[in-house]
């Protein structure tokens, strides 16, 4: 409704789900109270800066390379990425933290952008799958995924393959059983799983998981 | 005109091997532009408000604030004041926005009121059901008469309940107008060649003016035939508002409006003698398909029993319109079929497998490919060495049991055209306005082109996707990869002929005396007599071979009708009722094969998906709301990749199924899973569980009455 407010503490780990609950509170309120006062109130009791609704200058480290854009606070890095950057490769498929077919890679860890705000990726190293090959080289897993065929329609392969790479940077030597419990929030619907936990595993054997990453 | 026949094996290079995916770079590297990632300048984001109800009156509708505000560029109405909607989640109003965020505001600012009208979404109580339309009754010989004679009789009650095509790309599409008169849409559709006609029908353009874009689509399983309201409201959107508008649904819509698969319930009788052969049948099913209220389930499937009776019921719900589901009407016709027959062997304390065999002849025109498949199958499952009796696994919690099930397709090509060009530079093109699922569409074209000039894979350049490209079928019940791989080989036939007749002379014989064999044009038998492909191809002049193929056409490049088996081991924990895959054997046929490798990705795919709906993925309707309570990827559970156990894919080659021709591969395996599974839970824990999916509390109910919890 665009009364949200986003409380933001400089760089917190503020949670969509935290934020959506905030913002549910913040609808309530409303219509007992204005919501500036709401957000006086609030703002006096945790000392917290107030910003947004309207957009905000952000700047996103995605991929070696700063962008610089203005985003309302409640934009997600999903949405960012996708609609402000036209970085399509992460999906946009449940858009609730369950399927990962928007899987990035956040300072190392893998990330459902789709339940991380714009906001609160700043400052921190985002990795797409647009920037995992060299070039034309392809990374090892993407790769292993091609020679596999851990593919079918294609839209949970970005996500997977981000999924898989930072499982084996932090699980260089996996077995089936780490593999399958690694990657048990990444879903498929064509079922590729055959070949995707065949890609992980040649990759891992080749010891080739830490390669072209940065 | 050249004879148009497929290289029989030994003479193929390609066809038939292991070939990765073409468009596997582009997707694994996110490069890949489906509908839902184009984006075009200035392109505003389209929303939907939706009816929460399942039965209703829209009484008020006032969208005034929403016009209102900064960002909405155009509001459209769908259904007004006095419409009566008959299924949640139905479309009232559409919009677009700048941002998807403002959208999204302008969608809860629209004030709606309804009357809400009593509903009815629990079809398995067929008798409260306001509307059910029985069938006629099918009846082959003397149904009573055997029933009453047989020596064994069963009789249970098996049900398949609805589920969602769950594509991970949401139904949807841009639409963009170049001028008042021409627009393009970039949409998610098994149907590229079909979508202009169904778009300009409804905006007033000729169909020559609408070009539909599809490089990729994110699934689609049977569920993306049709432009849709949707489409329709999406390209009117983008009319009025004088800019592109792109219009995906939302998961929650996605799940509950976008696909349904029908669900089907049935009382059987199997009668039998004491040697199993079977003597009479007597069944009557029912289920839904929404509002529409179809999908007779095909009974008794596979088996022809000399003596049967079978009578089907639409019953009519307040939910959204079935879609063809993968193989539309065969899992559920599989799963009600391969339960009572298992149900009847238990009874006989036979193997299930014995059964099957000993009925091999009433399995209909692939009688022998069946039995083949059936001995294959138990080979690979080490059947005979596994099986027990039904219930007979001992006394610990977990408890192992194995189950089988066949199925049967038709796959038959559909009409395809092909536009092929040879350049004088050797380079090659083909142009098909068809689409790649994820199946190997793409792939296939370019192996049938590479096979039949001889030149290697990344000589040949295949463009599909775009409905300016010739027409060619929907890709619907496995039938795209006969009808593009006839036209493509048609066309390539073709354009080897007119090159002969070019390069003939200069090798001094006829051109009936000429092959294309591994990047040369040769006489036949003598492979020093040649000319290089570059060489041959620089005589064609300035202008390139310019040829077309089409199917069906003369020659016999196809065929249809396939059979399938599938084996699964689970174990059950009869404390927790869950079941667990320990491994499945799937044995199929499918004609010519062309690319093993995507072929047996197929395979491996369904086997999966068909784990989902045996196991775990269900519609959860709320009788009282009538909404779909799960629609959502968290609660509508699909399996993951520790959910599969080991998959073992057997695809059937060899001369006698290669003279086929090519058949569609992408229902058949789908059909089995749900039944393998169902029967390979009863054969563990000693009872039936009637419903698919066998979850947990399912399993447990099942044990509670069998007297085994």
């Amino acid at each position: 409704m665009g009364k949200e407010k986003k409380v933001d503490k400089g760089g917190s780990n503020l949670s969509r789900r935290d934020f959506l609950r905030g913002s549910t509170a913040g609808a309530l309120s409303t219509g007992l109270l204005s919501g500036r006062a709401m957000g006086g109130a609030a703002e006096a009791a945790v000392d917290v800066q107030i910003l947004g609704p309207e957009p905000l200058p952000m700047m996103l480290r995605i991929n070696g390379k700063t962008h610089r854009m203005k985003l309302e606070p409640r934009v997600t890095l999903l949405d960012a990425l996708r609609n402000h950057l036209d970085l399509t490769g992460a999906k946009k498929v449940c858009d609730r933290a369950t399927c990962g077919a928007c899987t990035v890679i956040l300072n190392g860890k893998p990330a459902y952008a789709c339940t991380v705000l714009a906001i609160e990726a700043q400052g921190k190293e985002i990795q797409t799958i647009e920037g995992l090959a060299s070039g034309e080289e392809l990374h090892p897993m993407q790769a292993a995924f091609i020679e596999n065929d851990a593919q079918q329609c294609g839209f949970c392969t970005p996500g997977f393959v981000m999924a898989c790479k930072a499982f084996l940077d932090q699980n260089p030597n996996p077995s089936r059983e780490d593999i399958e419990k690694g990657l048990g929030g990444n879903l498929c619907r064509c079922g590729t799983y055959v070949g995707i936990r065949q890609a992980v595993l040649d990759v891992a054997r080749a010891g080739k998981g830490g390669e072209g990453n940065a | 005109m050249p004879e148009y026949y497929w290289p029989e094996e030994g003479k193929r290079s390609l066809i038939g091997k292991r070939h990765s995916r073409l468009d596997g770079p582009a997707k694994v590297s996110g490069k890949a532009r489906y509908a839902y990632d184009t984006n075009r300048p200035g392109m505003l984001f389209g929303k939907g408000l939706r009816c929460p109800h399942a039965h209703a009156r829209i009484t008020k509708l006032d969208t005034s604030a929403a016009k209102k505000m900064p960002g909405v560029k155009a509001v459209r109405v769908v259904q007004d004041v006095g419409s009566e909607i008959h299924f949640a989640l139905d479309e009232i109003v559409f919009l677009a926005a700048v941002t998807e965020e403002i959208a999204t505001d302008a969608i809860r600012a629209i004030k709606v009121e309804y009357e809400v009208l009593p509903h009815f979404v629990t079809e398995e109580q067929r008798d409260k059901a306001p509307e059910a339309k029985p069938a006629e009754e099918e009846v082959t010989g003397e149904p009573n008469a055997a029933m009453e004679a047989a020596d064994v009789k069963v009789e249970g009650y098996y049900g398949i309940v609805p589920i969602a095509h769950c594509c991970l790309e949401a139904h949807g599409q841009v639409c963009e107008w170049e001028d008042e008169q021409n627009m393009t849409t970039w949409c998610s559709t098994q149907n590229v060649s079909g979508m202009p006609a169904q778009f300009a029908e409804k905006l007033n353009i000729p169909a020559s003016n609408v070009r539909a874009v599809t490089q990729y689509m994110g699934g689609g399983f049977g569920s993306k035939f049709s432009a849709d309201r949707w489409g329709i409201e999406c390209a009117e959107l983008a009319r009025e508002a004088g800019a592109p508008v792109k219009l995906m649904l939302e998961r929650d819509a996605e799940m509950t409006v976008a696909g349904d698969r029908p669900s089907a319930y049935a009382r059987i009788q199997l009668g039998a003698k004491r040697d199993g052969t079977l003597t009479a049948w007597v069944s009557e099913s029912w289920g839904s398909g929404g509002v529409g209220g179809r999908g007779a389930p095909p009974l008794p499937y596979i088996f022809q029993v000399p003596n049967r009776r079978h009578q089907h019921t639409a019953v009519r719900t307040n939910r959204a319109g079935a879609r063809a589901w993968r193989a539309p009407r065969h899992p559920q016709a599989c799963h009600l079929t391969m339960g009572v027959l298992e149900d009847l062997a238990a009874e006989l304390r036979m193997d299930p497998l014995d059964l099957f065999l000993k009925n091999v002849s009433i399995m209909g025109p692939r009688a022998k490919t069946f039995e083949e498949e059936l001995k294959k199958a138990a080979e690979l499952m080490e059947w005979k060495k596994k099986w027990h009796p039904r219930g007979d696994s001992g006394s610990g919690r977990v408890k192992r049991g194995l189950g089988l099930a066949m199925h049967t397709w038709g796959g038959r090509a559909h009409r395809s055209n092909c536009e092929l060009l040879v350049y004088p530079d050797g380079s090659v093109e083909a142009k098909l306005g068809s689409q790649d699922l994820g199946t190997g569409t793409r792939t296939v074209i370019a192996i049938v082109l590479a096979e039949t000039f001889g030149v290697p894979l990344a000589a040949v350049k295949v463009n599909i996707g775009d409905s300016r490209y010739p027409a060619s079928g929907a890709s619907g019940g496995s039938t795209t990869v006969g009808g593009v791989s006839s036209s493509t080989r048609r066309a390539a036939l073709n354009a080897l002929e007119q090159l002969f007749a070019k390069v003939a002379p200069d090798l001094g014989v006829s051109p009936d005396q000429l092959e294309a064999v591994e990047g040369r044009i040769q006489v036949k038998g003598n492979s020093g007599k040649n000319l290089s492909w570059k060489q041959a191809t620089a005589k064609i002049g300035v202008n390139p071979i310019s040829v077309t193929g089409a199917n069906p056409g003369v020659g016999k490049l196809n065929d249809s009708g396939v059979g399938g088996v599938q084996m699964a081991d689970v174990s059950v924990d009869v404390e927790t009722g869950l079941v667990k895959i320990n491994k499945m054997v799937a044995v199929q046929d499918c004609g010519l094969i062309i690319d093993l490798k995507t072929a047996e990705s197929q395979v491996y795919g369904a086997l999966i998906m068909g784990i989902a709906y045996a196991l775990s993925e269900e519609k959860i309707v709320d009788p009282v709301t009538g909404r779909i309570l799960n629609a959502n990827m968290e609660f509508y559970k699909l399996p993951g990749v520790g959910d599969i156990g080991e998959l073992v894919v057997h695809m059937m080659k060899g001369r006698r199924y290669d003279e086929r021709g090519v058949i569609g591969l992408g229902e058949p395996p789908v059909i089995s899973p749900g039944a393998a599974i169902g029967n390979a839970v009863a054969n563990a824990i000693g009872v039936r569980v009637p419903y698919l999916p066998a979850t947990p509390d399912r399993v447990l109910s099942a044990l509670e009455k069998g007297g085994m919890a």
